[in-house]
């Protein structure tokens, strides 16, 4: 009966309870990116923003999440119930599991697996489902509309995040993301691979369905895409697990290229900040470089989009891998074991 | 040990489980989700035995391409259920002897089959220990048999190019953005200022 306790249950409840301290953080920071979100652009467009609920505003998330909460759940009468409520399920859920490989500080990991890097690229390429399901099953035009687009357009666009992370990967030489951290101690991948950051923000952009490429929900057009029939706490977990995804985007950047839980400079004042700090630091750059962006520049035509991810970044990130490569060989810096 | 053959069970059962609920189900695109489940399955089957790196393969190449397609496809397709259904007793028959007849070649298969005597040596080792199962197999293909494996890429580029050619054709009167002419475009070559009399017109 120890044995038991000591081999399963002990693990189990350490296990939930890292899991607890991951997401629970991860909920408040989606509330407040909202929140964020609504700020920026404000100020970007001389307005005040939300600054009725609470001190400046700051308790207005929780007013809308509560105001999501009591409203009423509808269902269309021509929709395919399963997968109707299944749908916005998915999302969430894979919005969330991704973050069990992601280093936040030095050993501060939940899965420290081999294969981190793929884990990653397989979770974010799932996201496509919850969408596709969601359109389909709500048997509205506008909805299927928004769905199709935002399929072709998560499809197309995983192709340069994959020869990206590729290209990283050749120079870290691991599929770990802890060692990929490691690996940058000497420099952070952005420099030598700045065209691939680049690369990777936009394609990120377009992955999460954000300006200016949220054409599934382009509302001139679609009414809000593909989440047009979804109502009350449906409608919020699509909406969580799309501001779940751009942060975990921007943590994935900042583990490829912004050297994760590294202070930019390993000396006195800097290397007194933990790491963690230096973790959270880089996301909120990234995630203002998101607001700021969609701020900025008017929408994508869909002809367009397409041409930007097939005809200009695929073949472009396939140079660059091949060149990465050549160098490594020539210089002899292939990593080794 | 307990944990493990449970988890395993549980695995084996629901891709099973599934696989009849792929042919079984009514509608076809209830019929690609339960073969996403499927494939979750045997992903989750290779990782209980060590291979991670098939299993995520497995997961980004069938869940988040092959499939994704398959959805697309399915999902456009306006099909009638009942037209579906209609069939199903003048078929039946056939399928059923063909299905029967790739039973017996299955038992028979089964029955006589035996390992090889070299095949359980190597199944005791199947990666160096200090090495992950990435690095083996990044060995084996791209190391050890580098000019097959790149023999076999060549040969599929060759049936994508081909099936490029026999479905493109090209259609006049089409109009395309250019792109490089439009960026090129030099404010002189574009914008002309005229003054224009009044009641002259130009």
């Amino acid at each position: 009966m120890a044995d038991f306790v000591d081999g399963y249950v002990l693990p189990t409840a350490i296990i939930v309870a890292q899991i607890l301290a991951i997401v629970l953080p991860l909920l408040v920071a989606v509330a407040y990116l909202t929140y964020a979100e609504r700020k920026v652009i404000a100020a970007m467009q001389m307005r005040k923003g939300p600054n009725v609920v609470g001190p400046f505003g700051l308790l207005q998330p929780l007013a809308d999440g509560l105001k999501l909460f009591m409203k009423e759940t509808v269902v269309p009468s021509g929709a395919n119930r399963a997968v109707f409520v299944l749908a916005p399920m998915l999302t969430f859920i894979l919005s969330l599991i991704a973050w069990a490989v992601i280093p936040f500080n030095e050993g501060w990991v939940l899965a420290d697996i081999n294969v981190g890097v793929l884990y990653l690229f397989a979770i974010s390429s799932l996201g496509v489902y919850g969408i596709i399901m969601a359109g389909w099953a709500s048997n509205s035009k506008y909805a299927f509309l928004g769905a199709m687009r935002s399929a072709a357009q998560m499809v197309s666009y995983e192709v340069s995040i994959g020869l990206v992370m590729i290209s990283v990967l050749l120079t870290a030489g691991t599929l770990n993301l802890s060692q990929l951290v490691e690996a940058q101690k000497t420099v952070w991948y952005v420099i030598p691979h700045l065209p691939m950051f680049v690369i990777f923000f936009i394609s990120a952009l377009a992955e999460t369905n954000r300006a200016p490429f949220d054409l599934p929900e382009a509302e001139a057009e679609l009414v809000s895409g593909y989440n047009v029939e979804y109502s009350s706490m449906t409608f919020a977990l699509f909406f969580l697990g799309e501001y779940a995804n751009m942060i975990l985007m921007s943590g994935i950047m900042t583990i490829l290229f912004l050297g994760g839980w590294l202070p930019p400079l390993d000396i006195a004042p800097f290397n007194w900040i933990p790491g963690i700090v230096w973790f959270g630091l880089k996301v909120a750059l990234l995630l203002f470089g998101f607001l700021w962006v969609r701020a900025t520049f008017p929408r994508y035509r869909y002809d367009q989009l397409m041409r930007l991810g097939w005809k200009v970044f695929l073949p472009f990130s396939l140079i660059w891998l091949v060149l990465t490569a050549g160098v490594l060989m020539a210089t002899g810096w292939v990593p080794t074991k | 040990m307990i944990v493990q053959a449970l988890v395993f069970y549980m695995f084996a059962a629901i891709a099973v489980a599934g696989g009849v609920m792929v042919i079984s189900a009514r509608n076809p695109v209830h019929s690609v989700l339960f073969l996403i489940l499927v494939f979750f399955n045997a992903a989750g089957l290779f990782l209980l035995l060590g291979a991670e790196f098939l299993a995520m393969v497995l997961v980004v190449v069938y869940v988040g391409a092959v499939a994704v397609l398959f959805l697309f496809v399915v999902m456009m397709l306006d099909i009638n259920y009942l037209k579906l259904r209609e069939g199903f007793l003048q078929y039946l028959p056939t399928g059923a002897l063909v299905g029967l007849v790739l039973l017996v070649e299955l038992g028979l298969v089964l029955g006589s089959w035996v390992f090889a005597p070299e095949a359980p040596a190597q199944l005791a080792a199947p990666t160096p220990a200090d090495l992950t199962n990435t690095e083996a197999l990044g060995q084996i293909v791209y190391t050890q048999y580098v000019y097959l494996f790149q023999a076999a890429g060549l040969i599929l580029l060759v049936a994508m190019v081909g099936t490029i050619l026999l479905t493109l054709r090209a259609r006049d009167g089409v109009r395309r953005q250019n792109i490089s002419r439009q960026i090129s475009r030099t404010r002189e070559e574009s914008v002309e200022i005229r003054k224009v009399p009044t009641r002259g017109g130009i």
